[in-house]
């Protein structure tokens, strides 16, 4: 680092042999008060799609990849019907996605930047698009800014099958056995970061890392957006700072506060029992209670609902929107939704239902290309744990009125025939 | 060029499960390393197996060649190879 009161400055570090751009970098960014690359490092700031990944440590794979076409993939596709903080957040403000993509964009050095929302989703759509326009007319500086409309499915917003898609194929989750797996456009790397994430990056390329740290958890730092649904007044989303108890976040959103169980993470993400309502809302603490915040969204269950014929709902659904390109998760996620469906109706056998369940959710774990498959078994393998009593209950058959409910607490989109549903 | 035969280090044998149709030779050919499943289905051992052991080695070899959709392969690793 120079040092501000001597010279030289302009000259320095030309003695021999010109700097190297690896000796450039220690002697200018390096050392620099403010180098985003830096901040973002100590920000911790992780993945908010769901896999909570740290950001940086992506960032920091992509930028060392050689290419000289990349680019930055911003996943605006919202793939949980449960979720709205795509659409919230590109209500509030696109210009904060599509800047934070910029910074990104600067930090590996892509000359993209393509940005992937559902079409089905129009409204996000005229969001961006107005957004981009606004920045192409102020003479845009760095990467190209890039519109892309894939169809909405719940795999399509999974990177893999999002880069297969903007690869003109079909928006189908591709198997990448090698780990961490640098994905492709053409023949150039891409960096794939969810909306909510590159405005994280935006705020932190802006206000630095200790900024964003002032909220949080020492392990998960900063604030998340929260989709709330369920038995809610109004369907929400709310800006939380990470390791909020969860009791301030139902009431914040007027929930039920004595709910039976929170769906947390998404529709392939757990329960959580109703009693664990005060835990805080961070990954480091709902994983004593085998729970992770996932993509956001928070569902609560109230009482009188019955919580195995809600997870019937959402894996009958799930098993509707899998590619059907893997064995395990084609054949296998029906079969689970059959069982649960034997498990609520006492007609069919549901004793040896439950123990087929268990070991069907053994033998399909880990056997997908993608998460698709794992997810739903999460979610199973939890219900089985915070329902089983009336698990039990189902078991001998006693009439469940959850069951019988006109309206049920989990808005799922209607199930679509195999043939309707559109990959490309 | 002869065959290189490696004493140290382990293979894994890792299926596509997209190019997997589920014809079931790999059970047959390597059954000490392929299950199947209620579908048919393999259901692959994630558990590394020693080079050494080439008994074993040579099933799965056989599993990758017999496989009609050419969806198996063998991952070596040499852990035991790294210096320490």
């Amino acid at each position: 680092m120079i040092s501000s009161g001597s010279l030289p400055r302009v000259l320095h570090g030309s003695e021999g042999r010109p700097l190297s751009l690896a000796q450039h970098e220690e002697v200018f960014i390096a050392g620099t008060p403010f180098n985003v690359m830096h901040e973002l490092e100590h920000s911790g700031l992780t993945g908010r799609g769901g896999a909570a990944f740290p950001t940086f440590r992506k960032v920091d794979l992509l930028r060392l990849q050689r290419g000289h076409n990349k680019s930055v993939v911003v996943n605006v596709m919202e793939g949980e019907p449960a979720a709205h903080k795509e659409f919230a957040l590109a209500g509030a403000n696109p210009h904060l996605i599509l800047e934070g993509a910029q910074v990104l964009a600067g930090l590996i050095g892509a000359k993209r930047i393509l940005v992937c929302v559902a079409r089905d989703n129009p409204t996000v759509v005229n969001h961006l698009s107005r957004a981009i326009h606004e920045l192409e007319r102020r003479s845009l500086r760095g990467a190209k800014i890039e519109l892309h409309t894939p169809p909405w499915r719940y795999v399509a917003g999974e990177e893999s099958a999002l880069v297969h898609w903007l690869n003109d194929n079909e928006s189908l989750p591709q198997y990448r056995p090698e780990r961490p797996s640098i994905l492709r456009v053409g023949h150039s790397p891409v960096l794939v970061d969810n909306a909510e994430t590159c405005a994280n990056v935006a705020l932190i390329a802006r206000f630095g890392a200790e900024w964003f740290r002032k909220l949080g958890t020492e392990k998960s730092p900063g604030s998340t957006l929260v989709s709330l649904t369920g038995a809610v007044e109004r369907s929400t989303v709310l800006e939380v700072s990470l390791g909020t108890p969860i009791r301030d976040i139902l009431a914040a959103g007027h929930a039920d506060m004595a709910p039976q169980a929170l769906l947390l993470g998404g529709f392939g993400g757990t329960w959580l029992h109703g009693q664990h309502i005060d835990t805080p809302y961070a990954n480091e603490h709902l994983g004593a209670h085998g729970a992770n915040v996932g993509a956001g969204v928070m569902a609560v269950l109230p009482r009188e609902a019955c919580g195995v014929y809600e997870t019937l709902r959402i894996v009958r659904w799930m098993a509707n929107e899998s590619a059907r390109q893997c064995g395990p998760c084609a054949f296998g996620l029906p079969a689970l939704a059959e069982d649960l469906t034997s498990i609520t109706h006492s007609s069919k056998d549901p004793k040896a239902a439950y123990e087929r369940l268990q070991s069907r959710c053994d033998s399909i774990e880990g056997r997908g290309a993608c998460r698709h498959p794992d997810g739903v078994i999460q979610l199973v393998r939890s219900a089985l744990i915070v329902f089983a009593d009336d698990i039990a209950q189902h078991i001998v058959g006693r009439p469940c009125t959850g069951t019988q409910r006109p309206k049920h607490t989990i808005t799922i989109p209607s199930l679509e025939h195999e043939d309707e549903l559109i990959w490309e | 060029m002869g065959v290189v035969r490696r004493r140290s280090g382990s293979f894994v044998l890792k299926v596509n499960p997209i190019l997997c149709d589920g014809f079931g030779h790999c059970h047959e050919l390597a059954p000490e390393l392929v299950d199947v499943d209620e579908w048919g289905y393999p259901i692959v051992a994630t558990e590394p197996v020693a080079l050494s052991n080439s008994g074993v080695l040579q099933s799965a070899r056989y599993a990758v060649r017999g496989c009609p959709r050419q969806a198996l392969s063998i991952e070596r690793s040499n852990d035991a190879e790294k210096p320490q």
